[in-house]
């Protein structure tokens, strides 16, 4: 009896996820209609135009979704050597020993601070070296978001890349340590082509995990609805224009910014099922 | 299993006791959230009524009176006769006023004076730099130094926005043709952050800039502001005397009115007022006529003398005389199944 009741528990509860997800999707799509229907999906995705003053509204998402992406592909880039040397240290020099697991469980804590600390930290440590270097006037952009991004995702990319390295059989290293490879070599020749897709997957899960990162960002973006031209240009991001403009939309401009929503969810969606599928594929 | 029950019963019984006190809900602006938190903790203690007022924005404010989920809204912005059009009729209820000032950093300056074009040209990116001939030539006397001016606004939608926007559109013909009036705008130029604290924060940390800030938020941390020419000539800076004095014009009886650039003397030209937003007609949802003498009530308690008193306490003005008898006559107005509400 106790049984049945907790596995329909069980049931119920996993069959309320999908049907939240479902409902999302639902309400995101239903909300995106009325921008749909005014520009055109490849017209609200290919216009660069964004003017909420009233009698010549002209909505389109293309400086938002380079801005996503631009600061994503940057921040991932940045965190590589980084997170790379974390997870070699982590999952093959140090592999179970104590200062492993202390710089394992730092990296992973790095996860737990909010994202408006590392926004602050961010606009008032960072901005101030970015535009004394006078790479940019005041230190806003592209750069300074995807720099303290970077930070954030390290944990995301390290620790999953950590768990494949150290799934590397100790009888493929071993063999190749009898023929007289260095450590080096053995990481080069062994570790990277056993386990790379696995570390792919792992920087394309922390890359899913990039794109809708909000707070840290608009607080160093600058905000600006441009295509940024340039690493140390202001613009704006995705989930950023959502979190600013949300509050006081209405009407076109909400269907806008809940299309806005409804694209960054299936880009971020689609990211994280490649990850998973590479990660499938790689541990079968 | 049987525990679960029992905490689940006791939970209910908890929330149905508390739903019985008396209660009024609203939401909406966050400009006047200061001074709506200090006067409604005030109202709880005084007529046992709770007031929960919250800072969603005046557009969510509006929504959620439209959806009948709030009994007033708060709003920085009257409602467009569209907005009127497409909800049963609204009575707007100012509550208090304040303005935008305009917030710079330029090292070794202490006071600085601006009109409404060059607040124009600096936001069009017409006027590039702190030494440009049209801002040294208010500025008799000062040495302006040769550094580039970074325009700042809001990222998000905001009344302020409006407020500063609106203000702009009547001072300069370009402005007008150009981004025009609105919550938030297409911007020629300039960097964005969100809400009053991110407008101050960078200009606080960047040389060379300026952006508009909501005076509640400016006058409680003594940011400095510039003086603003207004229509008489004359270089006022913002005050809670020279805010009152801009509502001194001629006031409509729906009180649907923006006070920016008036023609009186010793006026702020950047002020503004902040409305309560009721239904005119209150029999509706199945409402008891209580519930809406408890808001009428509440409404004529706010534009109050003594509370309008306490508005200078947390960095807001007074209405005018004249605006509060207009609201008092708006209130007198309200119905309960078509009778006046006593």
């Amino acid at each position: 009896m106790r049984d049945r009741i907790f596995k329909s528990l069980l049931f119920l509860s996993s069959l309320l996820i999908l049907f939240i997800s479902g409902g999302i999707f639902y309400s995101l799509f239903s909300g995106s209609v009325q921008a749909f229907d005014e520009f055109g999906i490849i017209g609200f995705i290919t216009s660069g135009e964004w003017n909420p003053n009233p009698g010549n509204e002209q909505y389109g998402a293309l400086p938002f979704i380079a801005g996503t992406i631009a600061t994503s592909f940057v921040a991932l880039i940045l965190c590589i050597p980084f997170s790379l040397p974390v997870a070699l240290f982590n999952g093959e020099y140090f592999r179970g020993k104590k200062i492993a697991g202390v710089l394992g469980t730092v990296v992973d804590l790095l996860a737990g601070i909010p994202s408006v600390v590392y926004g602050l930290w961010g606009f008032y440590v960072l901005r101030p070296i970015v535009s004394s270097l006078g790479l940019s006037e005041q230190g806003l952009g592209i750069f300074t978001a995807s720099a303290v991004m970077a930070i954030m995702i390290i944990p995301y990319a390290a620790s999953l890349s950590t768990e494949f390295i150290s799934m590397v059989s100790n009888e493929l290293k071993e063999g190749a340590y009898s023929l007289g490879a260095t450590r080096m070599e053995v990481i080069k020749s062994v570790i990277f082509p056993a386990c790379g897709s696995g570390i792919f997957a792992s920087y394309v899960l922390a890359l899913g995990r990039a794109l809708g990162e909000t707070m840290a960002v608009t607080m160093l973006i600058g905000n600006t609805d441009n295509i940024p031209t340039s690493l140390f240009d202001t613009g704006n991001t995705m989930a950023s224009i959502i979190a600013n403009q949300f509050g006081e939309a209405s009407g076109l401009k909400l269907s806008s910014l809940i299309a806005i929503g409804l694209l960054l969810f299936i880009i971020t969606a689609l990211i994280n099922l490649l990850g998973k599928m590479i990660i499938k594929k790689f541990t079968k | 299993m049987n525990k679960i029950l029992i905490a689940l019963s006791a939970l209910l019984l908890i929330s149905g006791c508390s739903s019985s006190e008396k209660s009024i809900t609203g939401a909406g602006a966050t400009f006047p959230l200061p001074f709506y938190n200090m006067i409604f903790n005030e109202y709880r203690d005084s007529s046992g009524i709770n007031v929960n007022y919250g800072g969603i924005g005046s557009g969510g404010g509006i929504k959620s009176l439209n959806e009948k989920v709030v009994e007033f809204a708060g709003s920085d912005a009257y409602l467009s006769e569209e907005e009127m059009a497409s909800m049963p009729e609204v009575v707007h209820i100012p509550s208090c006023m304040g303005a935008v000032v305009m917030a710079y950093n330029i090292p070794g300056c202490k006071a600085l004076n601006l009109t409404g074009e060059i607040i124009s040209g600096i936001y069009l990116g017409k006027i590039t730099d702190w030494n440009d001939p049209a801002i040294a030539e208010v500025n008799p006397g000062m040495e302006l130094p040769d550094l580039k001016i970074t325009p700042v606004y809001r990222s998000d939608g905001s009344g302020t926005t409006f407020v500063f926007s609106d203000y702009l559109s009547k001072a300069s013909k370009d402005w007008a043709e150009g981004p025009g009036t609105g919550k938030s705008l297409k911007w020629p130029a300039g960097i964005a952050a969100k809400g009053n604290p991110g407008v101050a924060g960078i200009i606080a940390s960047t040389e060379g800039s300026v952006g508009y800030i909501g005076s509640e938020y400016s006058f409680a941390l003594n940011i400095p502001a510039a003086s603003i020419r207004n229509r008489a000539g004359e270089f006022v800076s913002p005050s809670t005397e020279s805010i009152s004095a801009a509502a001194s014009g001629d006031v409509p009886d729906d009180l649907r009115f923006m006070i920016t650039d008036p023609e009186n003397a010793g006026a702020y030209p950047i002020s503004c007022f902040t409305w309560l937003l009721i239904y005119k007609e209150q029999a509706y949802d199945g409402r008891p006529e209580e519930k809406a003498r408890e808001l009428v009530n509440l409404m004529k308690w706010v534009i109050s003398e003594d509370v309008q008193s306490l508005t200078e306490k947390v960095h807001y003005a007074p209405l005018p005389a004249q605006v509060r008898e207009k609201a008092m006559k708006a209130l007198s107005e309200v119905t309960y199944n078509g009778q006046q509400i006593r």
